[in-house]
């Protein structure tokens, strides 16, 4: 023991040997204040032991030793105790919740306020600059779930999985939590401040050294900002660049109409429809939650059913909904276009190829048979010329104002993006940039390789940056100063949403760390730093509607979400298809490489969003990782396996990724997704996946040709959530979950779909009699309507409080979705038919897992529900083992964040969180039934009768559903929704003829192929 | 009378129960010899010692499982039980030998059976205690696992008297008490015996506690034997209905695998089948050990392996039957499970299992199989093996692949399965060190009936 000596120098000993040397010292001086009777002798408490000065001094000094310590020298293990010490400390004062001061409760409650009852605000959330319309659900001023906006077109009450994953997102821990100036914290005002110096300086030059960089703004307000701003600053220049732009559309609209348009879709009116590679059926494609609701509607095998041809380059959801598919390279589209537009009469060149002209021959018929009722889509990605044949065809069919009418381009400043980009970078190279300031979007990782924008802000030759972001990303790490962007459930806006009609974006929460607008940073710009948010997007549109009436207008508006009547009016267009030019030459040796946007994680924004991380991707279940997707024909010829790992080499650019073999994928292509790979995403995403960026040049942003694959004999973990992607087990029989069958055959055999099922009288038991229940609850879903957009999913996850459980949980087969869309792949695997089935509990009458749980932790209400009883669930499993659809989910660990404050004030305080041992399962939405039966309740003693709920009660699977493929109800009552559905002749049980006679029930998938490729 | 029981000794096998020229004197002396004179081998000590690790192994997984969780094993969605399971089947399968040995035989006037009675006992204690860890781990919320019993509480909940896992709690521990009390009762003059002979004043003393009492006199004896006719006969329902009751388990269940009337017979007889390879694979090396072989003779180590053999067959007419029942029921999921555990990702551990509990046993048609403790030692581990092997077809095969393909999965243990379980081998070792060590392995009293001089008063 050093320390009992008297030595000058303190000796570092550990932790634990200095804490007995104190108590040591301690004792040692009780024991001299006794004998030296400087207390009194018989001591009885501390107060009066205190009389020793050294134990008055021990008792003030909070860290004896290591105190003394800490004026001696910097010694890390000194510092990290002190450290500890305090945040110790700083967490017991933590855990004093009251208020040192008396508060005083309500005297009168805030009006409307009603704890326990949620409150409900229309806003929108924007994705590539589109607006989606919502509703978000808000308990005592914390948002909890977004829904979609019912009175708005391109909602109509559904949603798609990136504005409900938005909540997440404005949750996040990870999020940017301050304004940082290289390294150091700073405040606004110092920021406020550093920036007028700047714009003072650049006033005399007209702004010629400021740059503005954005991502796609479709905001009026913003727009107008920007314009004004340009206008003080006249040589200042606005970039717009985006990773998953739409260049490709208005270049083709150029060509085809000499003007930048947008094209509007009507899928409700298109008897026909034909799309070249487009995914419109999915989230991100602008318009997608009207364009599914138009054509699931259209689906109806009892009514006059669509028709639709994908033709594509990678296996979309849109495309195995089609009646016929036929797998191309994107290089080969561009042929195929030319070919359709030739033998439509619409221009073009081409000739059909031998291997589809049956396919293009069917396709012509159909279309020149429904003129004005059909409707060719070109994808996003697809060259302009392929967009400017797709208007002449439709021009030719006379679809033009029918299902197709063209508007002005949503986004405020329709420049080509890569172009606005290149001047960027050329202008920051040619050192003609003083001040760049990059308000959203992450371009140092996801702008194309070859233009150098990373190169050009690590040069130095700008020498300011500032970025405004959600994250401390990659772009943020090389800009001197970040500011935090407020989430846009957090701040005021507007955004047009794809038809062009203004959503206002109301914050449902104030900032969370202090985050700023990108409203409030352009009026910094524009030298007026204290504006806020509500005043810039107010003030613009008293501007608009200047009338007395405008605080009735604005009140009108923010409750509806939308500014009534700002839709863009259709443009007629005269078709000025001049000469293409000439589609590139299809090398038929040559690999083509496709770069998608991720059907979850987007283009990387959403890369720390755990939520989109386990979304499993629609076509291959995948989650955490995109993946090298290729054909079976192709992996068979290269002796690839899933989960191998590639090297692809692209003009000598070489990134690594692991194979997955995607059935429907063309020969002799590969895709990848971008957005993953990321280097700062934060906790969640950093270092999922390969990144792609780095291959992607401004030439080829979508398709380059000539990639070269080699193995390299590593392997790496693909976590699929599905186990098999086929209804064929592997000893050749086939068990039809999905059944399904064609259109004529339909109308001969209404009731394909009818299985043999057990009597329900087959008993010994007398069953229960649901009958005499007021209410029994049962769902159907219909198979031909859903197309696997994933929604459910996630309006499931956030509405229930789901866990994210990560990728290793998702590798060993433990995820938590309490539904899961099932997708399963039929005949030729190079090119399949494929058939999604979303699976929720189906709520067994005789439900197997009831009866072999041990507590009575699983068991039936009396009104036909399969409840699950969290708390006295012990964790035996055995329901899951015996449940034959395998929709429970088991707690395998803590999977739930108990900790991180921030879910907290997230998670719905109707639904449970979960702990570690406990069996969950899809509930029907109890909370949501419950909350609707009080309300019953009250109002059958207000009005004096008995008042049932009807359909206006929705789960969230299904309020969220753009296809309205999902219907639940009281199946007691023969006029509910769900009774007319389980009453038709499409409806099957799954698995029925195990006699667990389900609550949830499907309706057979018809499909409507043309007889002419059928032989 | 006499003749007649003239007649019984000439009829008597080749190869009598016990070695010749014993005395009750020579058998109480080495049979207590080995607890109370011998010195404390270092082989026993050496063996004790690495049983004592797998046990602290044991405590180490399940203390590591209650921190984190049921998740630290291989188990996931489809696969919702595994190594737990698998190995709480196996335990108690192995726990059925000693009360078929005690009960059943005593009942049926086997007398051979008395020398290997008192470890099979034992050893049957030790592996139900070893099966009894499985459930109260495997559970989510172990802290819990006191639902599973009927209880008076403030919530007014009773257990769910439909699940099998509900009648596996009562199973399980009737059958734990009535061995724990059909063991300790055939051990009381034993006891005494050694109290008898102990040399110094603490083993006396505990002994005699142990002892109960008994000083042997006659109204003692006939007590005695009544009581023990009467547990033998509430035992001999129990190994069937134990193992019965387990089956439930999955008979009860809908998963194709599962859901066959065949599994209670069926489980019976793979117990057994079990329990004797586990009676020989401790006999044989104890008998070697100890030089017991006067006492556990070629003709008790053959006769064992003649119930295996009965009971390999029975096994072997179930998977028959499984399999036969596949094709014929016309069921596509359970064809399908046949066509997996012959085809599927498992295959490999179904032909091992086929090999281990058909093919390989069948040596044991010829004689020199069943009388070579070497080979029958090794034929008795294949017996083991494949009998764990057959109840992870059963559980783990069944389920990962059952009837929707969309949730078809795979099951890999962990190092924690693999740790948990050969931690229960070290808690069952430790126990039969211990056994072996201060209590008599053989039933001396027993033995002594064995001899000719017990015979006088018999008729």
């Amino acid at each position: 023991m050093d320390e009992q000596k008297p030595s000058g120098k303190q000796e570092e000993v550990c932790p634990s040997k200095r804490g007995k040397s104190d108590l040591l010292s301690l004792r040692e001086q009780i024991d001299s204040a006794s004998t030296n009777k400087i207390g009194p002798e018989y001591w009885r408490s501390l107060e009066e032991l205190a009389g020793s000065p050294e134990f008055q001094e021990a008792l003030h000094r909070e860290f004896p030793k290591g105190a003394s310590e800490w004026l001696d020298s910097v010694s890390r293990r000194g510092f990290l105790r002190v450290m500890g010490a305090s945040l110790g400390l700083a967490g017991m004062t933590g855990c004093v919740r009251m208020p040192l001061q008396k508060i005083v409760p309500y005297v009168r409650q805030p009006e409307e306020v009603i704890p326990g009852k949620p409150m409900y605000y229309a806003s929108a959330l924007t994705l590539g600059g589109y607006a989606s319309p919502v509703i978000v659900e808000s308990h005592l001023g914390r948002p909890t779930k977004v829904e979609g906006n019912d009175r708005h077109p391109a909602s109509l009450g559904g949603t798609d999985i990136f504005s409900q994953a938005d909540l997440l997102t404005m949750y996040d821990p990870d999020r940017s939590q301050s304004i940082v100036s290289i390294g150091n914290l700073r405040s606004w005002q110092s920021f406020v401040d550093e920036m007028q110096g700047h714009l003072n300086a650049q006033k005399a030059m007209q702004g010629s050294g400021i740059r503005i960089l954005t991502a796609t703004i479709s905001s009026p307000t913003l727009a107008d900002q920007m314009r004004s701003f340009l206008k003080l600053y006249p040589q200042a220049k606005w970039h717009v660049y985006e990773p998953v732009n739409r260049d490709n559309v208005l270049e083709g609209a150029k060509l085809a109409f000499g003007q930048p348009v947008e094209a509007v879709y009507d899928f409700g009116k298109a008897d026909v429809i034909v799309s070249l590679d487009a995914d419109f059926l999915y989230g991100a494609f602008p318009g997608n939650v009207a364009y599914i609701r138009q054509f699931a509607h259209r689906r109806d095998p009892d009514q006059k059913m669509n028709r639709m041809y994908v033709v594509e380059s990678t296996p979309t959801a849109t495309g195995l909904k089609s009646d016929h598919r036929l797998p191309l390279r994107s290089v080969d589209i561009e042929a195929f276009a030319g070919a359709l537009a030739a033998a439509v009469g619409a221009g073009g060149a081409g000739s059909p190829n031998a291997d589809w002209s049956k396919f293009l021959n069917a396709i012509v018929g159909d279309l020149k048979n429904n003129p004005g009722a059909s409707l060719v889509v070109a994808g996003d990605h697809m060259p302009p010329a392929v967009h400017a044949l797709a208007h002449a065809v439709n021009a030719k069919l006379g679809n033009v104002g029918k299902t197709v009418s063209y508007v002005e381009p949503v986004n405020a400043n329709p420049v080509n993006q890569v172009d606005s980009l290149k001047d960027l970078v050329a202008d920051m190279n040619g050192g003609k940039v003083d001040l760049l300031v990059i308000i959203g979007g992450n371009p140092v990782y996801d702008t194309p390789a070859d233009l150098g924008f990373t190169e050009a802000m690590m040069s130095g030759k700008v020498p300011l940056r500032v970025h405004l972001g959600l994250y401390q990303d990659e772009t943020a790490e090389l800009c001197q100063w970040h500011v935090n962007q407020a989430h846009e459930l957090e701040a005021w806006g507007d955004a047009r949403a794809y038809d062009g009609s203004v959503c206002l974006i109301q914050p449902l929460i104030a900032p969370l760390y202090d985050g700023k607008s990108a409203y409030e940073l352009m009026a910094v710009l524009a030298g007026d730093p204290e504006a806020t948010g509500y005043d810039i997007v107010r003030g613009y549109w008293q501007k608009q509607h200047a009338g007395a009436d405008f605080s009735e207008f604005w009140r009108k508006s923010l409750n509806d979400g939308f500014v009534a009547d700002t839709a863009f009016e259709p443009k007629a267009q005269a078709l000025k298809l001049a000469s293409l030019p000439a589609p590139a030459a299809p090398q038929n040796g040559a690999i083509e490489l496709n770069f998608r946007r991720d059907p979850t994680i987007y283009d990387g924004r959403y890369s720390n969003n755990g939520w989109l991380q386990e979304l499993p991707k629609p076509m291959s279940k995948l989650t955490w990782d995109n993946a090298v997707l290729l054909g079976p024909q192709m992996a068979d010829r290269m002796g690839l396996k899933a989960k191998d790992v590639l090297e692809l080499d692209l003009n000598n650019q070489k990134i690594r990724g692991a194979v997955w073999i995607q059935a429907g994928m063309p020969d002799n292509a590969v895709t990848v997704t971008l957005g993953y790979g990321r280097m700062r995403a934060g906790r969640v995403g950093t270092g999922t996946g390969f990144n792609v960026y780095p291959m992607r040049t401004s030439s080829s942003l979508w398709t380059a040709s000539g990639v070269q694959l080699r193995k390299t004999g590593d392997t790496y973990e693909l976590a699929s959530t599905q186990g098999m992607q086929s209804m064929e087990t592997p000893n050749g029989a086939v068990r039809h979950n999905v059944r399904e069958t064609s259109l004529d055959d339909y109308r001969q055999h209404p009731k394909f779909a009818q299985g043999e099922e057990p009597s329900a009288d087959t008993t010994l038991y007398h069953p229960y009699q649901y009958k005499d229940e007021a209410y029994a609850w049962g769902m159907a879903i219909d198979l031909n309507r859903c197309t696997g957009c994933n929604n459910c999913i996630l309006a499931c996850v956030s509405e229930n409080n789901i866990a994210v459980v990560g990728k290793e949980q998702c590798l060993v087969g433990r995820h938590m979705h309490w539904l899961r869309v099932d997708v399963y792949y039929e005949g030729d695997r190079d090119n399949p038919r494929a058939f999604f089935q979303p699976v929720p509990c189906m709520q067994c009458e005789n439900a197997p897992c009831e009866v072999v749980c041990p507590v009575g932790a699983t068991s039936h209400s009396t009104e036909g529900l399969n409840d699950m009883i969290y708390n006295r669930c012990v964790g035996t499993r055995y329901c899951s083992n015996n449940c034959p659809y395998k929709v429970r989910r088991f707690n395998f660990l803590l999977f739930q964040d108990w900790t991180t404050p921030q879910f907290k004030l997230m998670r719905n305080p109707d639904v449970t969180v979960r702990s570690r041992g406990v069996m969950e399962k899809c509930t029907y939405c109890i909370q949501r039934i419950s909350e609707r039966r009080i309300d019953v309740e009250i109002a059958s003693v207000q009005q004096g009768k008995d008042v049932r709920m009807g359909d206006e009660l929705e789960t969230a699977c299904q309020q969220s559903c753009p296809a309205d493929a999902i219907v639940f109800g009281n199946i007691n009552n023969p006029d509910s929704h769900v009774s007319k559905w389980k009453s038709g002749p499409r409806n099957y049980s799954l698995l029925g003829e195990l006699n667990t006679r389900p609550r949830t029930t499907y309706l057979a998938e018809v499909r409507n192929p043309n007889p002419e490729l059928l032989s | 009378m006499e003749e007649q029981r003239k007649e019984l000794v000439v009829e008597a096998p080749k190869v009598p129960v016990m070695g010749p020229g014993h005395t009750f004197g020579t058998i109480t002396e080495k049979i207590s010899a080995i607890v109370l004179t011998r010195p404390t081998s270092k082989g026993w000590i050496f063996g004790f010692a690495i049983s004592f690790m797998g046990l602290m192994m044991l405590l180490a997984a399940l203390s590591y499982l209650f921190v984190k969780g049921v998740g630290i094993w291989g188990i996931n969605i489809p696969v919702g039980w595994g190594f737990a399971i698998v190995n709480f089947v196996w335990w108690i399968g192995i726990g059925h030998a000693g009360t078929l040995i005690s009960a059943i035989l005593l009942l049926l006037r086997q007398s051979w059976r008395n020398s290997i009675n008192r470890f099979a006992e034992a050893m049957t204690l030790f592996a139900v205690a070893c099966a009894g860890v499985f459930p109260a781990v495997h559970v989510g919320r172990p802290w819990l696992a006191y639902w599973l019993f009927p209880y008076p509480n403030t919530m007014n909940v009773w257990p769910q008297f439909r699940s099998p896992l509900m009648w596996d709690v009562f199973a399980v521990s009737t059958y734990a008490t009535i061995s724990a009390l059909f063991w300790a009762i055939g051990l009381v003059p034993d006891l005494a015996t050694l109290r008898d002979r102990a040399d110094s004043p603490w083993k006396r003393r505990i002994y005699g506690m142990f002892a109960l009492g008994w000083r042997g006199s006659a109204r003692h004896w006939h007590r005695y034997e009544t009581m023990y006719l009467l547990l033998a006969g509430l035992a001999t329902p129990l190994v069937l209905s134990v193992h019965t009751v387990v089956s439930f388990d999955f008979a009860i269940g809908i998963v194709p695998g599962w859901h066959t009337t065949i599994f209670p017979p069926y489980f019976v007889a793979g117990a057994i089948y079990s329990g004797f390879a586990m009676v020989l694979m401790l006999a044989i090396p104890i008998r070697k050990v100890y030089g017991l072989e006067d006492f556990i003779t070629d003709r008790h180590l053959e006769n064992s392996a003649k119930v295996m053999l009965a009971t390999g067959w029975i096994v072997a007419y179930g998977y028959g039957i499984e399999a036969f029942m596949g094709w014929y029921s016309g069921d596509r999921f359970d064809a399908f499970t046949l066509w997996n555990r012959l085809h599927g990702p498992y295959a490999f551990l179904y032909f091992s299992l086929l090999s281990c509990n058909i093919f390989i046993p069948q040596l044991l048609w010829i004689r020199k199989f069943r009388t070579n403790s070497i080979l029958l030692f090794l034929i008795s581990f294949v017996i083991l093996v494949g009998m764990w092997l057959e109840r992870f077809i059963i559980v783990v095969v069944s389920l990962h692949r059952d009837f929707l393909t969309s949730s078809w999965g795979m099951f890999y243990p962990t190092r924690w399965d693999f740790m948990t379980f050969f931690g229960t081998v070290g808690l069952f070792l430790t126990a039969f060190f211990l056994f072996i060590r201060v209590l008599p392995m053989i039933s001396i009293f027993e033995m002594r009936t064995l001899l000719p001089e017990a015979k006088v008063h018999a008729e």
